[in-house]
């Protein structure tokens, strides 16, 4: 049993969780994700680690509340127990086994959609770590929905803002956000790595690609075991199928097949998810994301 | 009653069966039992114990239930063999102990399985203590992965007062039993009261712990004090066909359908994970995994198919199992291979394009090899296709582990007694031979513990 330790509402429908679990802490590293079972009849759903403390053994998770299983997470309050809570799982960013000086040569962006500014924060910390900071982009539907930005602030070199209503910063998606960015603001950047929705990640590496710039996406498929055993989570990726659970999360934005990944992703889709995502995004949800599976 | 048959054992009716997940045998009763038992020639030097991975001691078990002495029957298995209530019911006795009976030349061999899970299911009703262990000696043993293999090697060890922990990845202990192998042939419950037995020697077991990414397997040596470790990892890693259409929505693994179905019991209202079951399912294989995949698919509603490039006879499912999916209404299109997936509009399976076989001459394994007949092709209408081809053993370990060697299909290299290439680490079952089967498994797993005692005992 897993024992809440801390619970924060830090945007509409987005929670944080700091669980007590000490062999996932020792082990987690940027990049790693981890699956929560809440109980006996519950469904295993991954999660990326967001944070964790090796020596208070917990590890933190944000979720966004989307259908049925992320409702009753939401529901669990400090003190109480998850039944599973295992990982890491997945690979680490290859970043972790790169050289630091080499690192610190390189100009890096993060760019983050939704529920995504929480695995981004977990790696820009890491990168604050070792003395080489990296810049983030975030994207919300509107301002009321970024989130965590002091912490971000605290640990990235520069954070520039998007959102969908320009109720702050850039007026527009984050591609549009990137392009303005380098084609206009001139900015450099070697590498950028983009987490959220597959959409958001998809239109990215389109802007990165033109560009020639190397990408990197963390793919959120559909999973059960997390371990390889099912392979529900393959994903077409340059000539190769693989494994999203024990191959990635992480892989080059270049080589993914993200409409296969984005129309896989819908097989499991709920009626109430996508009630809820349409409730989220409002106007701005044009289906076919592959989050929801589009409005047909 | 004629000597040289065996008595009938009780069966779900196929129609009512084809309908619900309760077990299909009914096991016998004591009666049954006593009288099946009463046929055993108590064989001086019997033909059926060699034959039996883990060496129950046959004749002997089988004269207890023959006087009635059904505790006595159980004390003698269990000596033997961690998981009685398992094997009587999936273990392939038909090519194991039962294929050298000696009643077998000339009628029907003892039902020496239905005996042993008539021992196990009364011992269980009974609540009959099995727990009889040496003192401890405070030696640490770590054992990964809590399939048959190594679920047997943690007891033989425990009962040789080994200090023993299993590290399980997934939530709930079993392997393949629990994940795999549907509740119609061998219930949850069944796997969780052994397992429960277990315990009771002073197992201990961490779900949840994948070694190579929780923990390494060094680190369990160089940092947790374990002296010893057993590698039961299994085969998991699902195999697909490579051919066109296989990333189509309502394509998946035997072992995600199964593992949805049957370890996340998606049938079960209940519970909250979500399936989806296609009208007409076809299942590629003709395995024991094709067989539970079509079963399962058969019970939520679907029409069912089988598709197995070969013919009936070398169909790899015991045959008891094939003529059970037979009765129930599974349709199988045998000497038939899929060539291409075929999606609708909107990137789901609305057919699959298949290719008729004949057998030519054979090939490496014996078997004749199947050849297309040209010009043969036909598209089955299906709108959800199910791969049941094989496993191979997952990278997570071999990938992670200093000096851990492996052949070139992935399987861990060990010697006779179960000696990987790294000094006290020890593997067996599916890990080192591939899907294999439960019995072998265990047996693997207790000759490993024997070696584990002599390594720890020098
Ligand atoms: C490696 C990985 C890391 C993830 N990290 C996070 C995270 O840090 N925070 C977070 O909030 N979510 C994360 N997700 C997604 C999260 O697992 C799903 O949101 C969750 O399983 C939905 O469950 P539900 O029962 O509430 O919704 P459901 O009712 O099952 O579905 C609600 C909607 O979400 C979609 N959905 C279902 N499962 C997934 C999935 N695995 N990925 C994407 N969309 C899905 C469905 O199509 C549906 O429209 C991650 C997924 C993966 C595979
Ligand atoms: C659907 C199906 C039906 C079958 N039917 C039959 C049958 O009727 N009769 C028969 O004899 N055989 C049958 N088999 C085959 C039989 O189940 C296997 O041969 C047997 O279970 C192998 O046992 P094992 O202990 O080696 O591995 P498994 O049973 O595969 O157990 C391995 C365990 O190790 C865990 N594990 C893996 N990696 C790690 C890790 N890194 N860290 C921690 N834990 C890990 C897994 O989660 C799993 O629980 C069937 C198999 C399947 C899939
Ligand atoms: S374990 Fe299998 S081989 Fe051994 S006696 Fe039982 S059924 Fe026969
Ligand atoms: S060979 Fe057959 S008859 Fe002889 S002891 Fe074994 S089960 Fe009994
Ligand atoms: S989640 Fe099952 S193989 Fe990746």
């Amino acid at each position: 049993m897993y024992k809440i330790v801390e619970k924060r509402l830090l945007a509409p429908d987005i929670y944080l969780m700091d669980v007590e679990a000490p062999r996932v802490a020792k082990s987690a590293q940027p990049g790693q994700f981890l699956i929560v079972k809440m109980d006996k009849k519950g469904e295993r759903i991954p999660l990326t680690v967001c944070d964790y403390n090796r020596e208070k053994g917990t590890v933190t998770i944000v979720f966004q509340t989307l259908g049925y299983s992320t409702e009753k997470m939401a529901k669990y309050e400090v003190g109480d127990y998850f039944q599973d809570f295992v990982g890491p799982l997945g690979k680490p960013s290859d970043f972790i086994y790169e050289d630091v000086e080499e690192l610190k040569k390189k100009n890096i962006l993060y760019v983050a959609g939704g529920v995504g500014v929480a695995p981004v924060y977990c790696q820009v910390k890491w990168f604050k770590e070792i003395g080489a900071p990296v810049d983030v982009l975030i994207g919300a539907k509107t301002k009321d929905m970024l989130l965590m930005e002091e912490e971000m602030e605290a640990v990235a070199k520069n954070v520039y803002y998007a959102t969908d209503d320009g109720s702050y910063g850039y007026h527009g998606f984050l591609n549009g956000c990137l392009a303005k960015m380098i084609d206009e603001d001139k900015k450099v950047y070697d590498h950028v790595v983009a987490i959220g929705p597959m959409i958001m990640m998809k239109t990215i590496v389109e802007v990165t690609k033109e560009r020639g710039i190397k990408s990197t996406v963390s793919m959120n498929p559909v999973m059960v075991d997390g371990t390889g055993m099912c392979g529900g989570c393959r994903l077409t990726i340059g000539d190769d199928v693989k494994f999203a659970c024990v191959d990635g999360p992480e892989f080059d934005g270049d080589l993914v097949d993200f409409d296969e990944a984005m129309r896989r992703a819908a097989t499991y889709k709920t009626e109430e998810g996508r009630k809820k995502l349409r409730e989220i995004e409002g106007d701005t949800h044009h289906g076919g994301c592959g989050v929801c599976g589009g409005d047909e | 009653m004629s000597r040289m048959k065996r008595v009938a054992i009780a069966e779900q009716d196929p129609k009512i069966r084809a309908t619900n997940f309760e077990e299909v045998c009914l096991g016998y009763t004591e009666e049954e039992a006593v009288a099946e038992a009463t046929r055993c020639l108590n064989c001086k030097n019997p033909k059926c114990v060699p034959l039996c991975p883990v060496t129950i001691n046959i004749p002997e078990f089988i004269q207890a239930i023959k006087n009635r002495e059904f505790e006595e029957a159980a004390k003698i298995i269990a000596k033997s063999s961690a998981l009685p209530a398992v094997c009587g019911r999936v273990c392939p006795q038909e090519v194991q102990c039962e294929s050298t009976c000696i009643l077998g030349i000339k009628g029907d061999a003892i039902a020496i399985g239905k005996l042993e899970r008539f021992v196990a299911d009364w011992s269980r009703e009974n609540n009959i203590d099995l727990s009889e262990t040496q003192a401890k000696n405070g030696k640490k043993v770590a054992v990964i992965g809590s399939g048959p293999a190594g679920l047997t090697c943690a007891g033989d060890l425990a009962k040789l007062g080994y200090d023993v922990t299993i590290f399980e990845a997934l939530h709930q202990p079993g392997g393949v039993l629990v994940y795999g192998i549907p509740e119609f042939r061998l219930p949850n419950d069944t796997v969780e009261h052994e397992v429960e037995n277990l315990k009771e020697l002073g197992v201990k077991i961490e779900t949840n712990v994948i070694i190579g990414r929780t923990v390494k397997l060094d680190d369990l040596i160089n940092e947790e004090g374990f002296e010893a470790v057993f590698i039961g990892s299994g085969a998991g890693l699902p195999m697909f066909m490579g051919i066109p259409g296989e990333n189509l929505n309502g394509v998946l693994s035997a072992n995600e359908f199964l593992t949805r179905s049957n370890l996340m019991k998606a049938y079960d209202d209940s519970y909250d994970t979500p399936i989806k079951v296609g009208k007409r399912v076809a299942v590629i294989g003709g395995g024991n995994v094709a067989m539970d995949a079509a079963r399962t698919a058969l019970r939520m509603g679907a029409e069912s198919h089988i598709v197995y490039r070969r013919s009936e006879a070398e169909l790899p499912a015991r045959a008891e199992e094939v003529h059970h999916a037979m009765a129930e209404g599974i349709q199988f299109n045998l000497l038939t291979n899929p060539v291409e997936i075929l999606g609708d509009e909107k990137g789901w399976v609305k057919g699959m394009k298949c290719i008729k076989m004949e057998l030519g001459q054979p090939d490496e394994s014996g078997r004749r090899r199947p050849v297309e007949i040209k010009g043969s092709e036909f598209e089955l209408d299906v709108d959800m296709v199910i791969m049941a081809l094989g496993t191979s053993p997952n990278p997570l370990i071999y990938s992670t582990t200093e000096g851990l060697e492996v052949n070139k299909r992935k399987c861990i290299v060990v010697d006779e007694n179960g000696l990987t290439t790294k000094e006290r680490v020890y593997a067996g079952g599916d890990a080192v031979t591939g899907s294999a089967t439960v019995i072998l498994a265990m047996g693997a797993g207790k000759k490993a513990a024997q070696a584990i005692h002599q390594d720890l005992s020098k």
